[in-house]
């Protein structure tokens, strides 16, 4: 293990894993049309999942709060996105790209708000009255998931509802013989712009080097005269505001969106956490990759593997660095 | 004592189901450095971290320039104007050193002539300025966690054992710097080590398993060997 992470340094840590993968994958796969097409969506996969589990990491670095229910902001903002692309359906299936991109944006920008909006209420009545408390965190947090499926069901019903995608995301840009689908282009460049908001925000405002520093000791946060409970609030809500953005792009890549969304996201959301390290956004995108990358290769390579990849791929990282791959705080 | 800066008024403070300060009562005066000694587990920085708000007076009251800071939350008790600087140095180890600093300073931008004095004092500050604070040695480290402490002007500093475990000639130097701080600032010093305690202090108060067993000159404990040894269980040939 030593040696690994030695030799990995010397190329520049962690943040080439997800090259090596890449070309260990293209020697199994040998066809480099369909490792180009399973990278591509790799990477959109992993830059949605980026999306709703940035969130969480920060929240759990800097919170300390385990929110088993943090996939509930994701499956409000899919069902959310759903509901607007369905009300704006003229406008997604027109010929104008300008309003598709609208309706795409509306839709987007509607789960984000509620995200945002849920995500203040979350905090303030059912969070923080377990703050310091684990297990009440866990299970009041996986009550309010279980009651926000029930919600869903509610409202929406139990059959899957279809997910309209914009007209001008439909279908697939060639490169020569590679076809890659449109919509994962754009669910790729809208997670990195994420990123590169987030990387600015933490790393070029007083607001980041807070957020930054609170992860390390809030304490000491507060002994030098800053209000952390304020930062917790903001930091939760932007948290909750990006997952339902992801559910909402989710929603989009899928197609086909059922109440049971988010029980199956958090289980790979919190391995995303857990590999990239607690509290890092860096971590997080760069564990969001690997996921993405690791599910699309082995369900080619070895199907009956599929469902257990991310599982197996935390175990290895976990035995390699168990405090995950870039966490915040090195333990 | 009229010119006192902080006043603790027979506080008591829990932790848990434990009663750790059991009506602990004395008054740090305006200027210098007044020094809190005690035995391991005396209560010491149970007493700085009561003061700071980071735990909560059970009873009794605290008092930090005429004005009652018991119920006040450590944000809005730093903000009068007291730094503390606790044992583990609650340094930010991802920051760089010049983003710690910044932290500490109310605005985000730096006094040139304070900025100065601090490099004055810990040149180490200066040369690693773009460094991450994990990778600095143990004694930069403290020199980096009482430097937050001074970047902006503070009427009262809390400091929690700054010699432990730093080599002696590190030490030294922090007599100095702490020499030069307590000329416009008061500090409140926990310390373990009693030679530079007694290097520093004006005054002095010693605690004992959660009550104050001590007040006076520290010159007065200094030049009292069997007080010493019957306080804090040390002679003067050990301490020194």
């Amino acid at each position: 293990m030593n040696a690994l992470s030695d030799g990995l340094s010397r190329f520049g840590g962690v943040y080439p894993l997800p090259v090596i993968i890449g070309v260990v994958a293209l020697a199994l796969i040998g066809n480099p049309s369909t490792w180009v097409t399973l990278t591509v969506a790799g990477l959109a996969m992993g830059m949605m999942i980026f999306l709703m589990a940035s969130g969480l990491s920060l929240v759990f670095g800097l919170m300390d709060v385990l929110n088993f229910g943090h996939s509930a902001f994701v499956s409000f903002g899919a069902f959310i996105a759903a509901s607007v692309l369905a009300a704006m359906g003229s406008w997604l299936t027109g010929s104008s790209p300008a309003l598709n991109m609208i309706a795409l944006l509306a839709a987007i920008s509607a789960a984000t708000a509620f995200g945002a909006a849920s995500g203040w209420f979350f905090e303030r009545v059912i969070v923080r009255p377990v703050y310091k408390d684990h297990l009440r965190q866990i299970l009041i947090t996986m009550g309010a998931l279980i009651v926000a499926e029930q919600l869903l069901l509610a409202i929406w019903g139990g059959a899957p509802v279809p997910v309209a995608r914009p007209a001008v995301l439909e279908g697939s840009v060639l490169f020569g013989n590679v076809a890659i689908e449109t919509y994962r282009i754009f669910a790729f460049f809208l997670g990195l712009a994420v990123y590169v908001c987030l990387y600015l925000v933490l790393n070029r405002t007083r607001i980041g080097l807070l957020i930054r520093a609170g992860v390390e000791n809030r304490e000491m946060v507060e002994a030098l005269g800053f209000r952390i409970d304020r930062l917790f609030i903001g930091v939760f809500m932007a948290g909750s505001a990006l997952a339902a953005m992801g559910g909402g792009m989710w929603a989009g890549y899928q197609g086909l969106i059922t109440p049971a969304l988010g029980a199956e996201m958090l289980i790979i959301v919190f391995i995303v956490v857990i590999i990239g390290g607690l509290g890092s956004i860096e971590g997080s995108l760069l564990g969001a990759i690997l996921v993405g990358l690791v599910a699309n290769y082995v369900a080619f390579l070895m199907p009956k593997l599929a469902l257990a990849s991310n599982m197996i791929l935390m175990m290895a990282v976990l035995l390699w660095r168990p405090y995950g791959l870039k966490p915040a705080v090195m333990g | 004592m009229s010119d006192a800066i902080l006043r603790l008024d027979d506080v008591h403070t829990d932790i848990a189901q434990y009663r750790i300060l059991h009506g602990v009562s004395f008054d740090v005066p305006a200027g210098g450095v007044h020094v809190l000694l005690g035995r391991n587990g005396a209560g010491k920085t149970t007493t700085l971290r009561t003061i700071m708000g980071l735990w909560r007076a059970r009873k009794g009251a605290i008092s930090f320039c005429h004005n009652d800071i018991t119920a006040l939350r450590t944000p809005d008790i730093a903000r009068l104007g007291i730094a503390y600087v606790p044992e583990n140095m609650g340094i930010f180890g991802g920051l760089t050193v010049e983003e710690n600093m910044r932290l500490a300073s109310t605005t985000g931008a730096f006094d040139d002539e304070r900025l100065a004095r601090v490099f004055a004092l810990f040149p180490a500050m200066e040369t690693f300025w773009d460094k991450q604070a994990y990778a600095l040695s143990g004694g930069q480290k403290q020199m980096l966690a009482i430097s937050r402490a001074i970047i902006e002007r503070r009427e009262l500093i809390l400091i929690d054992e700054p010699t432990k475990g730093l080599a002696p000639s590190i030490i030294n130097a922090m007599i100095d710097a702490f020499r030069e701080i307590a000329r416009d600032t008061t500090i409140l010093l926990v310390e373990q080590n009693f030679h530079f305690a007694r290097s520093l202090g004006r005054g002095a108060t010693v605690i004992d398993d959660g009550h104050v067993a001590w007040h006076g000159e520290m010159s007065e404990l200094a030049a009292d060997e069997a007080l010493q040894t019957r306080l804090l269980s040390l002679s003067m040939a050990e301490a020194s």
